[in-house]
Order: structure tokens, then C-alpha cells, then sequence
């Protein structure tokens, strides 16, 4: 005969505002099996828990009901409570009458209603509960970074530096990310590739680090220290290890008019390529969409000149298997396209530049060698509009249409249009500049003095107000904005106008997250799996988030997390072995016909199938084919319980007789 | 004879459709506006006293007849606040009201000008009359 006591918490008035508490607890007192029940303030602080291990031993409790907040919240709390109590862990139920009940209304009488109906199915089901014992798995010390941009490098470093091996996987031909496309940095002004380039040449030579440039993600299965990951190796058609980086190949190429990605399209490139001359690794590839020798036979120049040999035509994509214990998601951020704006005429006049291509426009190792050009006629612009919030902060109302831009503030923009301005004037101390603003943020250290900077000290004209329609016009482009303050319309007949276009996530973050089963909000961004208290955490084991990919934030705030990451991956690589999920499936193999449907739906492919040996009631033998479940790796989804045809599959901890206990006790 | 009925804000909001607790004042309407040098209040000023109650000085205002219901305010809006559609509903509480006719037939032989099209005409009188 179980003996079960239920503890009702207040969490503060969280709860008992809304909840009678009181009542719960008594109402509680008639179920059966329950021999004590009790209310108090808090449950999860240190007096609540002795209250509950003091009710274990007086009462000889053998199970035990908190209705308290969600389980995500403390069921391992009270676990390890009654556990220190004698008690089995899994002889626990939580009843969630916080987040399932008291914040989501205000009525006292319902909320009580449910807050009880809820308590009793967690009594009826904590009756049936039988005592778990977890199993332990080994823990791959290896972690995988996806993404090699300063949060990827960052992460993948500071991993290493602790001893453990490190796979660097990146999608472009060279590490470096966004910030080596950088100028400057803000609020400090210092060069971004003085400070970036370093950090990729660190990498590149840490011995536990393996840089996987021009690599995708192809295929992850597997769970927390023991991820299988299959990674596609595109071709480049030339030897990694034999090419030493010298540049001939890209010098004799004759196909020299491909758009440059690193400067944003600003000017060409040839199809052999280096993408910078700081790459990590420093070596060449060939673009297969335009290479005459891939595409027509014919060429054959960069392997004539090529003293290493390296060059290989006949290279294909390949793919390498990996096992890793943890995984890092870096993959960083994008600008929207802002050819979707027509009134600011971006796709009418090539001196309408997003912030990005300016930075490119301003940095030494850029298109015009640092020298501002206007990219039209390739003078010097004398007069240049910025515009904020583009595509940032805008909503959408699904019966008007789609919206175009992102709710959100991509807030880094107002920091680094104050530097880009800036370092304008620094450099070209006649030039006028305007900056069309809603609101100027600038939460950090140092930041509102830097904004304050560039108006005071810099004389950067800062307008409260918005552009309503950029148009070009004889060369010039025409800027019609409002001026809030003075309310008045403005005219501005401007050389050139940068779009602060708002920041998204890349665009390889979704298909990624579906493999790693991981969470997205709904601008695609990664969640996280405590907004305050697990921030760089997803909310799969074993899988972290660092930079840009889980929300817009600056360089230093990336840094940071990549930091908090890679501390998480270590601590979980430090571990000998992991306690393994107890709740897992398992089979009764008297009852299953050996279907293989278990088998296709798991997730984790812990289901396999072996041939057994039963006695009949006849007194013969009969060989079976029959599941099996491999407990490392099963992870308690239920999946198979709820596709088993012939209920043979069974849950522990959440077995079929337990949940419809529940359902029958909501349904009384 | 005017009626002293006082049109409410909560019935402009009605016939408009418009949230303007949406509009966070970022001022694009007013910057896109071709008629903004006509009008006393500007269409960002317009959200605004719309959402503070101010609905008395707008109908007041010669502004409602100098919007050309362009609807360049309402596409560009990154709220999708649709300004043009205030400045429409206040337009709809005047003229509404008996006698307040914006615009009279007998008006109209003097105004004709052989460049206005027909279809500016059939326009006006959508707008500015009951």
C-alpha cells in the first residue's frame, strides 16, 4: 500500500493568489493513498524541502505529490530532495498549477477547481509509480562548432584550450565570419581585422582544433555525448594540404569577372579564389559555377601554374562521419534584403549602400582600398543620409498583408551608424552627414558617450525622424524624410544613403535546427532553454547556442556567450559518464508481433529487432522476432508506446496505465 | 443645421479599422507625405491625437481635405498603422453631418479646368460628400 504525502506550494502569490491553496491541500487529504497533506510558502526553498524530507521519514511516505510550478522548472530540485530522503527520485509527481493554472487566469474558483483536479491525477498516477534506476553512458570528448565566425572561434578556443579536440565546421572557404568584413569596431574605434585576423590565425593552429572550411552540416543523430554527425565536405577542386596559399592560380585565372562575396558584390573577383588575404585556411577555390574547365573542359590554367600540384578538376563532394559529445550552433547572422524597400530606391542607384557594403566601401582591404568612393561615378560623396531601422521594428498584422521587415530591434545598428559616421568625418572632415533616427539606443559601456560623440564633437546631424522615399535624380540622390522635432519636411539632396538594414538570422539556422531537434523562435533565432537562467543552452541536451544565431547582440556580448558556451561544453565534456534518462521504452515481448513500427519512428534509432527463443503453451519452441531497446539510447520520446499496434511498448515512468490513471482521475 | 453630436474616438477607430496605439512615432508617413507642406497637422500628429482624444481639432482642421488619399502613408507605415485611414474617417464624421458637404454641385462648373480628369471629379465628390 502506497503511502503518499502532497505538498502544495504557495510560490509566494504566484500561486496563492489565485489558488486556494488550503483548499487544495485539503481536498487533497480525501484521496486514496494520501496519508498527509500540507500547504507552505515555499516549496523549493531550503525550509520547504526539509518540510517534505521531515513528512517523508515522520509519515513513511513511499511517494510523494508537489503541485507547485512546471517540472522544467523543479522536478530535478525535488527529486534530489526526497532522494537525500530515502526515496526513490522517480516516486515524485510535480502537478503544474502554476504555469498551467494560476498565471493563466484570474478567477479563484476555476483556478482552485483545476489546481485540484490536477493534484489528483498527479496522486493517481504517483500511486502506480514504481522505483527507477538510471543507467550511465560514456561521453565522446570531442565538440563540434558550427560556424566560424567570432562566436564559432571563440567557442571552438576556449573548448581547445581546455584539452579537448574540437571540429570547426564552416560553410565559407575561410573562417572569419562578419567581423573580418569590418572596419572598425565600436565604441573603441579599434580594427576590427587587427583584432579578428589574430584569433583566426590561433585557431588555425591549435593542435586540438580541426578547422572543416567550405563544410555543411549534412545529417546529426544521436543525443547528448554522443552525437553522430555527418558532414559534407564540398569540393573546391584543390588539395587543402598541398596548396600553399601563393595566389598565382588566382592571379592567371582568366575568368575575372565573378562577383566578390567578401566585398559584397562592390567588385569581381576571379573564379579560382582566396577569398581575403588573412583567409584561415589560406588556401584557394575553385567556384564550380563559373570555372570554363568544370563547366566547358577547356582552361586548364590555374593547374599549369600551380607549383604545387594541387589543383583537382576531378574532385567530388564528399562526406566524413564524426562522433561528438557536445554541439555548438554559431551560425550568425545575415542583413535582409532590402531590394524589397522601393522607396529607398537600393535597386535603382548603386550609391543607395546597405551598412554593410559601407563598411566594405570604408575598410583599407576593401574594393577602393579605404578610400570612399561613391560606387556610381567613383567620386567622393560630400553629403550621405543614413537611415535607421530598416526593416527592423516592424510589425505585421496578418490581415494587412505580409510585413517586410522583423519586429525586433537588431540593436547593433545605432552603434555602429555613429561609428560609421564617424570615422567618416575623421577621414573626410567636410563631408556633412545626417542620420534619420525613431529613437537613438545606446545601452553599454561607453556607448551613449560614443553616440554623443558623433553629434557633439563630429557635428553628425541626428534627425528624429524617418525617410519616407529616396530618389535618384541627375546623379544625386533626392531625400525626402520628416523631422519630427521641428516638424517639418525635409529635403536632402544627398551623394550617397546608407540602409541600416535590419539583422536575421542565417538562413542555413533553420534546416540545422530540424536536425539537432532543436527550438526556434518564430524570426528563426535559437531558444534558449531559460531565458534568464540557461542563455546559452537549447533546450536539447548537449546542444548550445553562441552569437547572433540565438538574438541580435554586438562583439563583445557574442564573445561572451561564445565563452559561456564552450564553459558549458567543457563542463559537460569534463564528466566520466552521464546518468542516463530511466524513463525509457521497453517492450513486452509476449505481447509484440515483431512489426518493425516501433523501429521507423524512433528518433534515435534505439530500437532493434532480434530473433528469440520463446516456449509456447504447447510446450514448443518457437523463434520470435522481437524489439529490443537500447536504454543508452533511448530518450523516453514515447514515440513507439503511442505506434504500437499491439500495446506491447511501454513506457517507464510514464507507462499506459499510469496516464490513463490520470485521465480517469481529471475525468471523475 | 449641424447636430451638437460629438463624434467619439472610440467610433473613429470603429470606422477606420486603426489601432493607433500601434504607431510608435517613428514619423515615415510624415517623411512620405506629398501633401505634408498643406496640412496643419501632419499624418504622424494625426495618429497621435487620434489616440489622445483630440478628434474635435481635427475635424476642424482643413488637413482632412488636403490629404489626396494617396495611401503612400498606409503602404510605407512599418506598423501598418494606416494613417490615411483616419485622416479618411474623420472626413466621414464631417461631411456625415447634414449641411457639411465638402463639396457642391453648383460649385463645380467653376472649378472645371480642361486638364482635371473626369475621374478626379467622380473622386472628389466620393470623398467630399455624403
Amino acid at each position: 500500500m502506497q503511502r503518499i504525502g502532497v505538498f502544495v506550494c504557495h510560490c509566494g502569490t504566484n500561486i496563492a493568489a489565485t489558488v486556494d491553496v488550503k483548499a487544495v491541500a485539503k481536498a487533497m487529504e480525501k484521496e486514496p493513498g494520501v496519508v498527509f497533506s500540507t500547504d507552505y510558502t515555499y516549496m523549493c526553498s531550503e525550509a520547504g524541502q526539509t518540510l517534505v524530507q521531515d513528512s517523508i521519514k515522520k509519515y513513511g511516505l513511499t511517494g510523494v505529490v508537489i503541485c507547485s510550478c512546471s517540472p522544467h522548472m523543479h522536478e530535478l530540485t525535488f527529486q534530489k530532495a526526497i532522494a537525500k530522503a530515502g526515496l526513490n527520485p522517480y516516486m515524485l509527481e510535480i502537478a503544474n498549477i502554476r504555469e498551467q493554472c494560476s498565471w493563466v487566469t484570474k478567477d479563484i474558483k476555476v483556478a482552485t477547481e483545476k489546481a485540484i483536479v490536477l493534484a489528483r491525477a498527479a496522486v493517481a498516477k504517483v500511486v502506480l509509480n514504481s522505483p527507477l534506476t538510471s543507467g550511465t553512458t560514456q561521453v565522446t570528448k570531442r565538440a563540434l562548432v558550427i560556424g566560424g565566425g567570432i562566436a564559432g572561434m571563440q567557442t571552438a578556443l576556449d573548448i581547445a584550450e581546455a584539452g579537448f579536440k574540437v571540429d570547426l565546421v564552416e560553410k565559407n572557404p575561410s573562417i572569419g565570419g562578419k567581423m573580418a568584413q569590418l572596419d572598425k569596431t565600436f565604441p573603441t574605434l579599434d580594427c576590427a581585422s587587427c583584432i579578428v585576423t589574430p584569433k583566426m590565425v590561433d585557431v588555425g593552429q591549435n593542435e586540438n582544433i580541426r578547422i572543416l572550411s567550405y563544410s555543411e552540416v549534412a545529417e546529426v543523430s544521436g543525443f547528448v555525448g554522443n552525437f553522430d554527425v555527418k558532414i559534407k565536405r564540398k569540393a573546391r577542386y584543390v588539395d587543402e594540404d598541398k596548396c600553399t596559399g601563393c595566389g598565382a592560380c588566382t592571379e592567371k585565372c582568366p575568368m575575372k569577372k565573378i562577383p566578390n562575396e567578401f566585398n559584397h558584390n562592390l567588385n569581381n573577383r576571379s573564379c579560382i579564389y582566396i577569398p581575403f588575404a588573412q583567409a584561415v585556411p589560406k588556401v584557394a577555390t575553385i567556384d564550380p559555377r563559373y570555372c570554363l574547365m568544370l563547366n566547358k573542359g577547356k582552361c586548364g590554367i590555374c593547374s599549369k601554374v600551380c607549383q604545387a600540384g594541387a589543383i583537382n578538376y576531378k574532385a567530388k563532394d564528399e562526406y566524413i562521419e564524426e562522433k561528438y559529445g557536445a554541439i555548438v550552433v554559431a551560425t550568425g547572422y545575415e542583413q535582409i534584403k532590402v531590394d524589397k524597400y522601393d522607396e529607398y530606391a537600393y535597386s535603382q542607384s548603386p550609391d543607395v549602400v546597405t551598412s554593410l557594403e559601407y563598411e566594405r566601401l570604408m575598410n583599407a582591404a576593401g574594393p577602393t582600398n579605404g578610400h570612399l568612393l561613391r560606387p556610381s561615378d567613383g567620386k567622393e560623396p560630400k553629403k550621405i543620409v543614413w537611415i535607421q531601422c530598416v526593416g527592423s521594428r516592424e510589425t505585421c498584422d496578418p490581415t494587412k498583408g505580409p510585413a517586410r521587415g522583423k519586429p525586433y530591434c537588431s540593436k547593433v545598428c545605432c552603434m555602429y551608424t555613429a561609428k560609421q559616421a564617424i570615422l567618416t568625418k575623421d577621414h573626410y572632415p567636410d563631408t556633412d552627414l545626417y542620420v534619420f533616427y525613431i529613437d537613438v539606443r545606446t545601452p553599454g559601456k561607453n556607448f551613449d558617450e560614443f553616440y554623443r560623440r558623433a553629434v557633439e564633437q563630429y557635428n553628425v546631424h541626428y534627425i528624429k525622424g524617418q525617410v519616407g522615399k529616396v530618389t535618384p535624380e541627375n546623379g544625386k540622390l533626392m531625400v525626402q524624410g520628416s523631422d519630427l522635432l521641428l516638424g517639418e519636411q525635409v529635403h536632402i539632396e544627398a551623394d550617397m544613403v546608407v540602409l541600416s538594414a535590419a539583422i536575421e538570422p542565417s538562413p542555413t539556422a533553420r534546416p540545422l535546427a530540424t536536425m539537432l531537434t532543436t527550438q526556434m523562435d518564430t524570426n528563426d533565432f535559437f531558444t534558449e532553454a531559460h531565458p534568464k537562467l540557461r542563455p546559452v543552452e537549447s533546450a536539447t541536451a548537449g546542444i548550445f547556442l553562441s552569437g547572433m544565431c540565438q538574438g541580435p547582440k554586438d562583439i563583445p556580448e557574442t564573445v561572451a556567450q561564445a565563452s559561456a558556451a564552450a564553459a558549458k561544453v567543457i563542463g559537460l565534456l569534463c564528466k566520466k559518464e552521464l546518468t542516463n534518462n530511466a524513463c525509457v521504452a521497453h517492450p513486452n515481448e509476449m505481447m509484440c508481433n515483431g512489426c518493425s513500427q516501433c523501429q521507423g519512428v524512433c528518433p534515435y534509432g534505439a530500437i532493434t529487432y532480434v530473433e528469440k527463443e520463446f516456449r509456447m503453451p504447447d510446450r514448443t519452441t518457437k523463434v520470435r522476432r522481437v524489439a529490443q531497446v537500447n536504454e543508452a539510447v533511448c530518450q523516453g520520446c514515447g514515440a513507439c508506446t503511442v505506434t504500437c499496434p499491439s500495446g506491447a511498448m511501454d513506457l517507464r515512468g510514464f507507462s499506459n496505465q499510469e496516464i490513463m490513471a490520470e485521465v480517469d482521475a481529471i475525468c471523475q | 443645421m449641424a447636430s451638437n453630436y460629438e463624434v467619439t474616438k472610440d467610433e473613429i477607430l470603429a470606422i477606420s479599422g486603426v489601432n493607433p496605439l500601434k504607431c510608435m512615432q517613428c514619423g515615415k508617413c510624415s517623411g512620405t507625405c506629398p501633401a505634408y507642406d498643406e496640412m496643419e497637422y501632419h499624418p504622424n500628429q494625426f495618429v497621435l491625437m487620434v489616440e489622445r482624444g483630440e478628434i474635435d481639432k481635427l475635424m476642424a482642421s482643413k488637413s482632412i481635405y488636403k490629404c489626396m488619399s494617396c495611401m503612400a502613408c498606409i503602404e510605407r507605415c512599418p506598423r501598418q498603422v494606416e494613417p490615411a485611414k483616419l485622416v479618411e474617417a474623420i472626413r466621414l464624421a464631417v461631411i456625415r453631418k447634414q449641411g457639411q458637404n465638402h463639396l457642391i454641385p453648383d460649385d463645380v462648373p467653376a472649378k472645371l479646368d480642361p486638364d482635371l480628369p473626369q475621374q478626379a471629379l467622380v473622386s472628389a465628390f466620393r470623398k467630399y460628400t455624403k
